[in-house]
C-alpha cells in the first residue's frame, strides 16, 4: 500500500513545484497590486542567496528545531505521497509545526515569541477542520489511506461540499494568507516585524522557506483528493484554488487572532459537522 | 495464586515496618528494597502469567471476608471520628449511609453468600499490576528524597513521614487487591482502602486548605462508594447464592442482568476518576506533596476508576446508559482541555490534563467497541508513565526555583537542562506523534467513526485535541527558551531522585517504541478474550511510527556532529528589540529613563477558557447526563 517511489519523487520534486508556485504567487500578487513583480524564479534566487549568508543566531538550539521542522515536513509529505494513512500524515504535520513554533520560542525574543504564540493559535484553529476532512474522506471512500482515496471512483467532492468549503478556509489559514497571517506577516506589518521568523536568518531561514514549499504541495495534494475521480479536473481546481487564495490574500486586511479562531472552529462546526452528519446518517453504501 | 497474595500482602508488611521506623536512612533503604521487590514481583507476574490468559483462583472466602468486614467497620469508625472532629456533617452522613448499606448487606446476605473464585489474573490485570508495581513504587522511592526536602522547606508542617510512607504502601497494596479481586465485595473493600489512603495523603500538611480538600475528596468518593455498595446489595438481592458477586460471572451474565450494577459501579468509577461534576477533588488534591499527586494521577486512585469502567465496558456497550456515561467522559475531556489552557499553575495544568485524559478513557469505555477498549487501555499505560514523570519533574523544579507557576519557568533549559529535557519528553509523550498518547487518540478517532453515535465523539475529540496541542506547546516553549541569564541549579538534586527520573523517562520512550509488543502480548489477548475478536493498528503504520521515533532520537545527534564538523559556533547576536539598546540580560531603558526588563508571557485566554466559566457549563451538563443514565436504569427495572 505504501509506495516508496512516489515518496522519493515527492522529496525531489516538491521543492521545485512549491518554489514555482511561490514564484507565480508573487508574480500574480504584483500584478494585482499594479506592479511588474519579480521574475518567476525569484524564490529560488532568494533561497540560494540565503544559503550563502553567514550563520547568525540568537541561540544555537533554534537551528536544531528548524532542522527538525523541515525534516518532519518532508516526512509528512513523503507519507502523503507514498499513499499512507491520512491521519498519520496530519499528526506528522502537527509535529512539524510544533517544531517551528519551538524554534521561535527558543530565541527568547519578544517578536518571535508573540509569533510563536500566534502560530499556536493558528494550529489550534485549523486542527479540528483538517481532521474532519480526513474523517469525511473516510466516510465517503471507506479508507484512511491516501492511496485508496486518490484512486477512488467516488466523486468525493459531491459528498463533501461542506467539508471542502471548510478545508478551503483553513487552507487560507495554513498558507498564512491575509486575513489570517497573524503569526508572520507577508506584508511587512510593523507590529510583528516578521513574527515567528524574526530571529532566523541565512540558511536556517532558507530551510523555513523550503519547508513551506513542501507544505504547500501537501496541502494542494489534499485538495486533489476531493477530485481524485478526475485527475484533470483536480489539477484545474487546484489552480483555481490557489489563484483564489492569492486573491483573498490581496483583498483582505489582517484581522485579530480571535477572528482566526472563530473562523477555523466555526467552519469545522458548521460546514464540516453538518456535512458529516448528513453523510453519517445517510450512508452511501460503500 | 501466591504471587497475587504476595503482591497484596508484601506492601502491607513494608508499610508496617515503615510505620515503626523513624530513622531517615533506614527508611530510605526499606523503601528502596520494597520498591525493588514489588517491581520485580510485578515483572515476575508478567513473565509467569503472560501466556496463560485469564486464571481464576479459589482463595478461601472465609475468614478473609470477616477480616475485611472488621477492617471496614474500623475505617468507618475512624472516618466518623474525623468527620465529627473536623465538623464535616456531610462526610459523616455519607459514611453513615454507606455503612448502613454494607451492614444491611452483611446481615441479610453476607453470611449466606459464598463466592468461590475470589482472585484472578488476566492480561488487563497484569498491565495494571505493572503500572502499580513499577511506577507506583518508583514514586515511593522518589518520595523518600522529596519528603526530606519538603520538610526542610516547610518547617511548619508536622513531620508525619512514618504515616506518609505507611499509607503510601497500603495504597499500593489496595490497588493490587483491587485489580486482582474477582469477588466484587472485595473489590469494594480495596476501593475503600484507596479512598481512605488518598484522604490521608491529601490532608498530610494539616493546613485548613489541605483538610478541606481532603474532605472534599472523601465526600465525592463516598458518593461513588454508596453507589458501589448499592450495586453489591442489588447483586446479592437478585442472586442470594452470591454467584453474581463474582466479576467474571457477572460480566458473563449479559446486559439484561448486569446493566444496573454496571452503571452503578461505573458511577463510582466516574467519581473516582474525577469526571465532571466530581473533578473538584482531584484539582484540590494538588495541595498535597507532589509525590502524592504523582501517585494519585498516574498509577493509583484515578486509574482504579477507569479500571472498573473498562471492566464493565462489554456490559455498557450498545446501551443508552453506556452512551450517557461516555458522553460524561467526552464533555469532561473537552472542557478540561479548555480549562488547562487558562491555567498558569503547572500542577493545575497537569491536573486538568489528567481529568481530560481520563474523560477520553471513559468515553472510549462507555461506547465500548473492541477498538475503543484497545485505545482506552493504551491511554492508561501511556498516561501513567508520562504523567508521573511530569509531576515528579514539576515537584523537583518547584523545590529549586521556588515556584510552580509556568510563567516562572522561562529558560528552564538553561537553569535545569536535564530536568527540562525530561519534562520535554514527558510533554511530548502527552500529545505529540509518534509518542504514546497520540497513538491512542488516533485509534480512538478511527474507532469512534464506526461506533454508534460516533460522530459526536469524533467532533469532541478533534476540538479537545486541538486545545491539548495548544496548552502543551506553549508550556514546552516556555521551558526551552534559551534565556541569556540564569545559572545551572541542578546540582542539588539527589542521586536517588535522578535514578527514578531517568527510569521513568526511559519508560516513556520505551513505551512508545514497544507499544506494538505490549499490544500483541497483553492488550490484544485481553480484547480477544472479552469480545472474541481483536484489533490493532495497521502494520505499516506501526513501522512508520517507530521510524519517526528513531528519527526524533537521531536528530539531536546530528546537531552535535554539526558543531564538531564546522568546529565553530554560529555568530551570536542579541534578540531583535526594535532597535532599542539592550543589555545582555535583556534590560532596556524605557520611557522616563526607567530601566525595564524584557519579559515574555503566555496567552491564557481567561475570558474564553476560564475555569469557573467552563465548569459552569460542564457540571450541569454532566449531572444531566448522569441523571439520564440513572433514569434509563429506572426504566430497565420498571
Amino acid at each position: 500500500m505504501i509506495s516508496v517511489i512516489t515518496a522519493v519523487i515527492y522529496l525531489i520534486l516538491a521543492p521545485l513545484v512549491g518554489g514555482l508556485i511561490a514564484g507565480i504567487d508573487r508574480k500574480l500578487t504584483a500584478r494585482m497590486q499594479g506592479r511588474v513583480g519579480p521574475p518567476l524564479l525569484q524564490p529560488f534566487y532568494d533561497v540560494a542567496k540565503l544559503c550563502e549568508k553567514e550563520d547568525v543566531t540568537v541561540t544555537e538550539s533554534q537551528n536544531f528545531y528548524i532542522l527538525a521542522y523541515i525534516v518532519f515536513m518532508a516526512v509528512t509529505g513523503a507519507l502523503f505521497f507514498a499513499g499512507g494513512d491520512l491521519l498519520l500524515v496530519i499528526f506528522a504535520f502537527t509535529l512539524a509545526h510544533v517544531f517551528i513554533v519551538l524554534g521561535a520560542y527558543a530565541a527568547y525574543s519578544p517578536y518571535s515569541y508573540i509569533g510563536a504564540e500566534r502560530e499556536l493559535i493558528i494550529l489550534m484553529a485549523y486542527e479540528p477542520m483538517i481532521i474532519l476532512t480526513a474523517v469525511g474522506m473516510y466516510l465517503v471512500t471507506g479508507s484512511f489511506y491516501v492511496s485508496d482515496i486518490a484512486v477512488s471512483e467516488m466523486p468525493v467532492i459531491m459528498y463533501l461540499p461542506g467539508v471542502f468549503v471548510g478545508f478551503l478556509t483553513i487552507l487560507t489559514i495554513k498558507l498564512r494568507k491575509s486575513p489570517f497571517d497573524i503569526s508572520t506577516s507577508h506584508h511587512g506589518h510593523q507590529e510583528l516585524v516578521k513574527g515567528l521568523t524574526t530571529e532566523f536568518s541565512g540558511s536556517t531561514l532558507a530551510k523555513i522557506e523550503v519547508a513551506h514549499w513542501y507544505e504547500t504541495v501537501v496541502l494542494l495534494g489534499i485538495v486533489y483528493l476531493f477530485f481524485g475521480f478526475n485527475p484533470l479536473l483536480a489539477l484545474v481546481v487546484i489552480a483555481i484554488t490557489y489563484v483564489l487564495e492569492i486573491f483573498v490574500d490581496n483583498t483582505f486586511s489582517r484581522m485579530k487572532w480571535q477572528w482566526t479562531m472563530k473562523e477555523g472552529w466555526g467552519v469545522a462546526l458548521t460546514f464540516g459537522f453538518i456535512n458529516l452528519v448528513i453523510l453519517y446518517y445517510f450512508p452511501l453504501g460503500v | 495464586m501466591y504471587d497475587l497474595i504476595f503482591l497484596i500482602l508484601f506492601p502491607c508488611i513494608i508499610a508496617l515496618l515503615l510505620l515503626l521506623i523513624n530513622n531517615d536512612r533506614v527508611r530510605q533503604a526499606i523503601v528502596a528494597l520494597g520498591a525493588l521487590v514489588i517491581s520485580a514481583g510485578s515483572i515476575y507476574l508478567l513473565v509467569s502469567s503472560l501466556t496463560k490468559g485469564a486464571l481464576y483462583y479459589a482463595f478461601p472466602f472465609e475468614p478473609t471476608s470477616q477480616v475485611m468486614f472488621a477492617l471496614e467497620v474500623g475505617i468507618a469508625l475512624l472516618l466518623l471520628y474525623l468527620g465529627v472532629r473536623f465538623k464535616q456533617p456531610v462526610a459523616v452522613l455519607l459514611v453513615l449511609i454507606q455503612s448502613a448499606i454494607m451492614i444491611f448487606y452483611e446481615l441479610t446476605w453476607g453470611l449466606a453468600v459464598e463466592p468461590v473464585m475470589n482472585l484472578f489474573i488476566d492480561p488487563f490485570s497484569i498491565i495494571m499490576a505493572l503500572i502499580i508495581g513499577i511506577i507506583g513504587s518508583l514514586i515511593a522511592v522518589f518520595a523518600t528524597g522529596y519528603m526530606k526536602t519538603y520538610h526542610d522547606h516547610h518547617p511548619e508542617v508536622r513531620d508525619r513521614r512514618r504515616l506518609f510512607f505507611f499509607v503510601t504502601f497500603i495504597f499500593l497494596a489496595g490497588m493490587f487487591g483491587l485489580v486482582f479481586s474477582n469477588n466484587i465485595p472485595w473489590v469494594f473493600f480495596f476501593w475503600e482502602i484507596t479512598t481512605l489512603a488518598s484522604f490521608i495523603l491529601i490532608g498530610y500538611s494539616e493546613t485548613e486548605e489541605a483538610t478541606n480538600n481532603a474532605f472534599l475528596a472523601l465526600k465525592l468518593n463516598m458518593l461513588g462508594g454508596i453507589a458501589f455498595a448499592g450495586a453489591i446489595a442489588y447483586l446479592a438481592y437478585i442472586d442470594p447464592t452470591g454467584g453474581l458477586l463474582q466479576l467474571d460471572a457477572l460480566l458473563a451474565s449479559g446486559q439484561g442482568v448486569a446493566i444496573i450494577p454496571a452503571v452503578l459501579i461505573s458511577f463510582a468509577g466516574l467519581t473516582k476518576s474525577a469526571q465532571m461534576p466530581f473533578s473538584g477533588w482531584l484539582v484540590g488534591a494538588m495541595v498535597a506533596p507532589t509525590p502524592v499527586s504523582a501517585l494519585l494521577h498516574s498509577s493509583t486512585m484515578v486509574k482504579a476508576g477507569v479500571y472498573v469502567i473498562i471492566r464493565f465496558a462489554p456490559i455498557l456497550a450498545g446501551s443508552l446508559a453506556g452512551v450517557s456515561i461516555a458522553l460524561v467522559g467526552a464533555v469532561t475531556f473537552l472542557l478540561a482541555s479548555g480549562i488547562a489552557i487558562s491555567q498558569s499553575n503547572a500542577k493545575k495544568v497537569l491536573a486538568y490534563s489528567t481529568i481530560a485524559n481520563l474523560g477520553l478513557i471513559v468515553a472510549c469505555a462507555g461506547v465500548g467497541t473492541p477498538q475503543l477498549i484497545w485505545a482506552a487501555i493504551f491511554l492508561i499505560i501511556f498516561h501513567a508513565v508520562a504523567k508521573s514523570l511530569l509531576f515528579l519533574c514539576v515537584g523537583t523544579v518547584e523545590h529549586r526555583i521556588g515556584s510552580r507557576d509556568i510563567e516562572d519557568m522561562d529558560g528552564l533549559i538553561v537553569r535545569m537542562p536535564k530536568l527540562a529535557a525530561m519534562m520535554f519528553i514527558g510533554m511530548a509523550g502527552m500529545f505529540l506523534a509518534p509518542f504514546g498518547m497520540l497513538v491512542s487518540k488516533w485509534a480512538a478517532i478511527e474507532a469512534f467513526i464506526v461506533a454508534p453515535f460516533g460522530l459526536i465523539f469524533v467532533m469532541i475529540l478533534v476540538y479537545g485535541s486541538a486545545m491539548t496541542v495548544f496548552f502543551w506547546s506553549k508550556w514546552m516553549g516556555k521551558i526551552i527558551q534559551v534565556t541569556p541569564f540564569g545559572e545551572n541549579v541542578e546540582g542539588t538534586v539527589s542521586t536517588g531522585k535522578w535514578v527514578v527520573l531517568w527510569c521513568i523517562t526511559g519508560m516513556t520512550v520505551l513505551a512508545a517504541l514497544l507499544f506494538p509488543l505490549i499490544s500483541s502480548f497483553l492488550v490484544e489477548p485481553y480484547i480477544f478474550e472479552v469480545f472474541g475478536e481483536t484489533t490493532r493498528l495497521a502494520q505499516d503504520n506501526v513501522i512508520i511510527m517507530v521510524l519517526m521515533i528513531a528519527l526524533l532520537l537521531i536528530l539531536p545527534l546530528s546537531y552535535l556532529s554539526y558543531r564538531k564538523r564546522t568546529g565553530k559556533q554560529s555568530r551570536k547576536i542579541p534578540a531583535y528589540m526594535g532597535g532599542m539598546t539592550t543589555t545582555p540580560d535583556m534590560k532596556f531603558t524605557g520611557s522616563l529613563g526607567m530601566e525595564r526588563e524584557m519579559t515574555t508571557r503566555n496567552y491564557y485566554f481567561e475570558d474564553i477558557f476560564g475555569e469557573a466559566k467552563l465548569l459552569r457549563i460542564g457540571n450541569p451538563v454532566c449531572i444531566l447526563l448522569i441523571m439520564v443514565a440513572l433514569a434509563i436504569l429506572v426504566g430497565v427495572t420498571a
